[in-house]
């Protein structure tokens, strides 16, 4: 890569791969900014306008906004929590030597593989529904009264849901850097006297530092965006009890039509979500330099 | 404190038989190394005394207890790995005091014996460090560090000097060396390079597969080996072995001569041959004589200002009395 020569062709070479990117995110964020600035309703065709910042103003000062900040937060530190702690704990029962390790080790990526609209609808009906559901039958045949997942516990029922489909990434991110840890280290700490908690604290957490932020990073640029595990399961409810900011643009957009609305609230979307990115870079990125 | 002594241990993986019944008695104080091949078990034979491997059947006494089932934090043994294994996100500082803080003992204390330690093996400047910011022979002190702070009964190491580069090598092992003087502990050595182990043991282990092929001093080691392998594998270079009629003269199956021990004269001799490699090496010249009628190759040294050139004609004379006999089981004759 030193010549001048080579450089240049590597240049042109990457060229097409960059400006089908720049486009792809481009357009669209040029064409939201511009939306977010007119009166756009789907009801009225043809009646757009320029309205400054009025869209903004209302988005902003929609109780539903605050409610959906608040759940936005729940729902992704709730996730990262539960995909952490799990992963970890799944990933160190794992790489214990095992009979039939393969067979497990793939049933535990299997959820994966299970699209998100899919796993919510499973979930919905066959286990949290009231009547019908696993979760009843089981409360039922020990004298309980059978518990309302989705309107009693709406929030946590969903953030249960989603935390079920991104326990396997996380187990596997974790899972490999758990066997990277050269098993000299942790013989060397258990001849320092370290037991097996201090093992783990000690030598075994510090070691998976980098996988739990590159988790982190991840499933944060994932969950943020949560949609169709609401849209199938409470449809943002009860009231806005399970309301994202994702799903709050929805509900603006294209079940109120107002397409101006909803612009602009993805507008506020991005710029929170850069918000939290630099957070997140400044809090834990450093773990990333090697 | 730091006698060890083993008995009838065996170790096997799975079905394959890796250490057989074996003895070994190892006395306070003493430079024990352990020599022989790769693959030969050394590693597994330190690591059964160190207790990361449970032994299959037998007994291992430290200091006269039973420790066959103690775990290896209560033997009281310190080790020192071939990849050093520090902890790669604690400072030096950290690093030497982690085996203090498991024992719970109080920060002044650790402290005190971390500069302690740091001042021995002349690393105070580098407590705040990182491994991962030392150079090999610093990472290697820090890990012998490790080990001096908790004044255990004894010293493992595991081929400590492989990953150094041959002038570091010769430096630690002096240091090494000259850290069992201090500290006058029991201290096990593993390597496969026979000059580390004539240099610096008190007492040679010569494993071969598993088996113990002879117990001894480097010189004893050197003058009377107990059979060819042991002969083969002590002294650099190696002794020549010779069979066939010219050991039958001296009433062996197999004799060997040390190439220190032959007379080299252009003139006259006992053996002739054709000389091929010369290696000078200053000091001394290593000859590998070809056409001999006796071995494939004769290694011999000669003075190094020898002036002899490839497919010249060289005649040897072994010295009588350095001549090893052995028989047609590899066992020394008396
Ligand atoms: N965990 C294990 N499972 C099965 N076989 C093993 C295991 N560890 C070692 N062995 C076998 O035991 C034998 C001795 O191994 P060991 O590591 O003790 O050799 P070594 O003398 O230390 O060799 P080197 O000088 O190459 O380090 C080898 O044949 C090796 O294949
Ligand atoms: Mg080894």
């Amino acid at each position: 890569m030193a010549t001048q020569h080579s450089r240049l062709a590597a240049r042109v070479m990457i060229s097409p791969a960059v400006i089908l990117l720049l486009g792809w995110m481009l357009i669209p964020l040029c064409l939201t900014i511009y939306f977010s600035f007119l009166r756009y309703n789907l009801l009225m065709p043809g009646m757009e306008e320029f309205t400054g910042w009025t869209n903004y103003r209302y988005f902003l000062t929609d109780p539903a906004f605050f409610a959906a900040i608040a759940n936005t937060l729940a729902l992704v530190l709730g996730v990262l929590f539960i995909t952490i702690v799990g992963g970890v704990l799944l990933a160190l029962l794992l790489d214990q030597p095992m009979w039939g390790q393969g067979i497990v080790r793939i049933l535990v990526i299997a959820p994966f593989f299970v699209m998100p609209t899919v796993s919510a609808l499973v979930w919905k009906n066959m286990f949290m529904n009231p009547v019908n559901g696993l979760f009843a039958q089981l409360f039922k045949a020990v004298g309980l009264q059978p518990f309302d997942f989705l309107s009693q516990a709406p929030l946590m029922s969903i953030i249960g849901i989603v935390s079920w489909q991104w326990l396997p990434f996380a187990t596997l991110i974790l899972l490999t850097a758990i066997q990277s840890l050269d098993s000299e280290q942790l013989e060397a700490a258990e001849m320092d006297g370290a037991g097996p908690l201090s093992r783990f604290f000690y030598i075994i957490l510090p070691h998976l530092g980098r996988a739990i932020t590159v988790v982190i990073l991840i499933q944060t640029i994932f969950l943020l965006s949560i949609f169709a595990e609401i849209l199938v399961t409470t449809n943002g409810g009860p009231g806005t009890a399970t309301t994202n900011l994702t799903y709050l643009v929805y509900v603006q957009s294209l079940l109120q039509f107002d397409v101006g609305g909803g612009s602009a609230g993805g507008v506020i979307a991005i710029i929170l979500a850069n918000i939290v990115a630099i957070f997140l870079m400044r809090m834990i990125g450093k773990n990333l330099d090697a | 404190m730091g006698r060890i002594s083993l008995n009838q241990v065996t170790k096997s993986f799975g079905d394959v038989n890796v250490i057989p019944p074996l003895d070994l008695d190892i006395n306070e104080g003493e430079f024990v190394v352990f020599v022989g091949p790769s693959g030969c078990g050394k590693s597994t034979l330190l690591r059964l005394i160190a207790g990361l491997e449970d032994v299959t059947s037998g007994e291992i006494r430290i200091d006269g207890q039973d420790a066959t089932m103690v775990p290896p934090a209560k033997r009281g043994l310190a080790m020192v790995f071939q990849s050093y294994a520090l902890y790669p996100h604690m400072s030096v500082a950290k690093n030497i005091a982690f085996p203090l803080r498991m024992a719970g003992m109080n920060k002044a204390e650790q402290d005190k014996r971390v500069a302690h330690a740091a001042k021995v093996l002349n690393l105070a400047d580098y407590l705040d460090r990182r491994p991962g910011q030392l150079s090999g022979g610093q990472r290697q002190r820090v890990a012998i560090g490790r080990a001096i702070v908790r004044e255990p009964a004894a010293f493992l190491f595991d081929e400590p000097l492989s990953n150094l580069d041959a002038a570091l090598r010769v430096n630690m092992r002096l240091e090494i060396s000259e850290l069992h003087n201090t500290l006058k502990t029991t201290m096990i050595y593993v390597t496969h390079d026979q000059v580390e182990a004539m240099t610096m043991a008190d007492k040679i282990v010569v494993l071969q597969a598993g088996r113990i092929e002879q117990v001894g001093s480097p010189m004893e080691l050197y003058r009377t080996p107990r059979n060819t392998f042991v002969a083969g594998f002590i002294g650099s270079p190696k002794m020549n072995l010779i069979e066939g009629p010219e050991a039958a003269r001296h009433d062996a199956h197999t004799i060997g001569i040390r190439p220190e021990h032959l007379a080299i004269s252009t003139t006259e001799g006992a053996w002739k041959g054709v000389v091929g490699v010369s290696e000078h090496l200053g000091s001394d010249t290593f000859l590998h004589v070809h056409q001999t009628g006796l071995a494939e190759t004769i290694t011999l040294r000669a003075p190094g200002e020898l002036e002899l050139r490839h497919g010249d004609t060289v005649y040897m004379t072994p010295e009588a009395d350095k001549l090893h006999r052995f028989g047609p089981d590899g066992l020394r004759l008396a």
